[in-house]
């Protein structure tokens, strides 16, 4: 597996952590993981939502300090 | 000995370092101890937000285009003829003629490019507005139409964030005041689960989209385009029939960017407040090439070019450092074709949204034309 991309989208008020993971997961190989870091409280939920819309895999979300921590898997 | 500052690209961005590095190194050119030379892709500069007006007939295409070298202050080296390779360690870039320039100070400004091939049936059954050849023929598109179902459908990533919007908005007055509206089923789509990237943007939008009867549709990131039977799928599993679609198609970075190694997609990986290459320290990225999770727009270029300005300046002028980008970023928002209002933000305040009025969108107006100063350094 290639290095887990990661994607600090902490001071993005636009577009945004979630526009930034579709623009991103584009950019990484089927099977690789990217880790989206994201200071909105709604990252965590609407992340989640979205892979599971699209087929993409949740691997996880863990809350680090002022900021989340989610690692999302390509899966096609 | 001199420094040779070399700028690949001469959009918004490029232009505008290069003029204001002149005007802030002046004595520096004049001494032989500095040199500027841009590397454009076109002997003509486009002044791209006005695209968003020609599909309703509203810029004349003679307001588009100046003189690149008439933009450019006459102290600027200019040649037409983009940069082919970028050899960061030796510090050196060969152009598609073959030059190769040597540099001591690179400002990468390469832009962005539309990608519509990228997505199945797009440039079959889309049209879209974000060049010329795509907002002339949406202009064909808009006269000729009658009524029916016009989807308008935002892709990611994409410049210029609200531009999306406020061709929605423009689009239901234009179709109003045609006698088209009570004909027309107009649909907006947007990537994520509210209507805007912009918080205080999608929450004001909510309404003034149901009060226009303008439908939508959230989370819809494009898979595929049926241009035969004009239909429009999600990656969302969303199909939406369709008479006319205007798309915002999906936008990628530069080649050069990427065959040279200094960031995937075309984006350059950049760090959010030097503006340095993270890798290459002589290098400064600015506007649409940089991979910074930041709008990508016009003024956010304008910004950043500020930024730069002022530390090569430093550096050349002081060895020392000026200061960091604080990731400002301002949009105006037309609301529709009386009104606009505007939106600024950097890296820790947050976007608020004012009353949309007549005199934002006269200010609109006037920054067309403005804008010819501002990209000379002159405002």
């Amino acid at each position: 597996m290639s290095e887990r991309k990661v994607v600090d989208a902490r001071d993005s008020f636009c577009p945004g952590p979630l526009m930034e993971l579709i623009a991103n997961i584009r950019l990484i190989e089927v099977g690789s993981e990217l880790e989206l870091l994201s200071k909105d409280k709604g990252s965590a939920e609407e992340v989640p939502a979205w892979l599971t819309k699209v087929g993409h895999q949740h691997i996880s979300t863990e809350k680090r300090g002022d900021h989340w921590s989610i690692v999302v898997k390509r899966v096609k | 000995m001199s420094k040779h500052i070399l700028v690949v690209g001469g959009g918004l961005a490029g232009t505008m370092v290069a003029n204001g590095l002149c005007r802030r190194l002046g004595n520096e050119l004049r001494a032989g101890q500095v040199q500027i030379t841009l590397l454009g892709t076109s002997d003509r500069h486009l002044y791209q937000p006005a695209l968003l007006f020609v599909p309703f007939g509203l810029a004349g295409e003679e307001n588009l285009f100046r003189s690149q070298r008439q933009v450019l202050d006459r102290r600027v080296v200019f040649h037409v003829d983009p940069a082919r390779q970028i050899e960061a360690v030796t510090k050196k870039v060969t152009t598609e003629a073959g030059r190769v320039f040597d540099y001591d100070y690179l400002i990468l400004a390469t832009g962005s490019r539309l990608m519509p091939e990228t997505v199945p049936g797009m440039v079959e059954g889309a049209h879209w507005f974000y060049d010329l050849a795509g907002a002339r023929k949406l202009r064909s598109a808009l006269q000729a139409f009658t009524g029916g179902r016009i989807v308008v459908n935002i892709n990611v990533p994409h410049k210029c964030p609200v531009a999306p919007l406020e061709m929605t908005l423009m689009l239901h007055d234009y179709l109003t005041k045609r006698g088209l509206i009570d004909r027309t089923t107009l649909t907006y789509t947007y990537p994520i689960g509210r209507l805007h990237a912009l918080e205080p943007v999608a929450h004001w939008c909510k309404p003034v989209l149901e009060q226009r009867g303008i439908q939508s549709e959230t989370f819809f990131n494009t898979e595929w385009i049926d241009p035969v039977n004009q239909r429009i799928t999600s990656m969302e599993g969303v199909t939406l029939d369709y008479d006319l679609l205007i798309t915002i198609p999906p936008h990628a970075g530069m080649e050069v960017v990427s065959t040279s190694n200094l960031g995937r997609g075309g984006w350059a990986t950049t760090d959010p407040k030097t503006l340095l290459h993270t890798v290459h320290k002589e290098i400064f990225v600015i506007g649409d090439t940089t991979n910074i999770p930041i709008s990508k727009a016009g003024s956010t270029a304008h910004f950043e070019t500020e930024t730069v300005i002022a530390n090569i300046t430093a550096l050349i002028q002081e060895g020392c450092w000026s200061h960091d980008y604080d990731g400002k970023v301002f949009c105006f928002l037309e609301t529709g074709m009386e009104e606009g209002t505007y939106t600024w933000f950097n890296y820790v305040t947050p976007p608020r949204l004012g009353p949309p009025s007549q005199m934002i969108h006269w200010f609109r107006l006037a920054y067309n034309r403005l804008y010819w100063l501002s990209v000379k350094g002159l405002l």
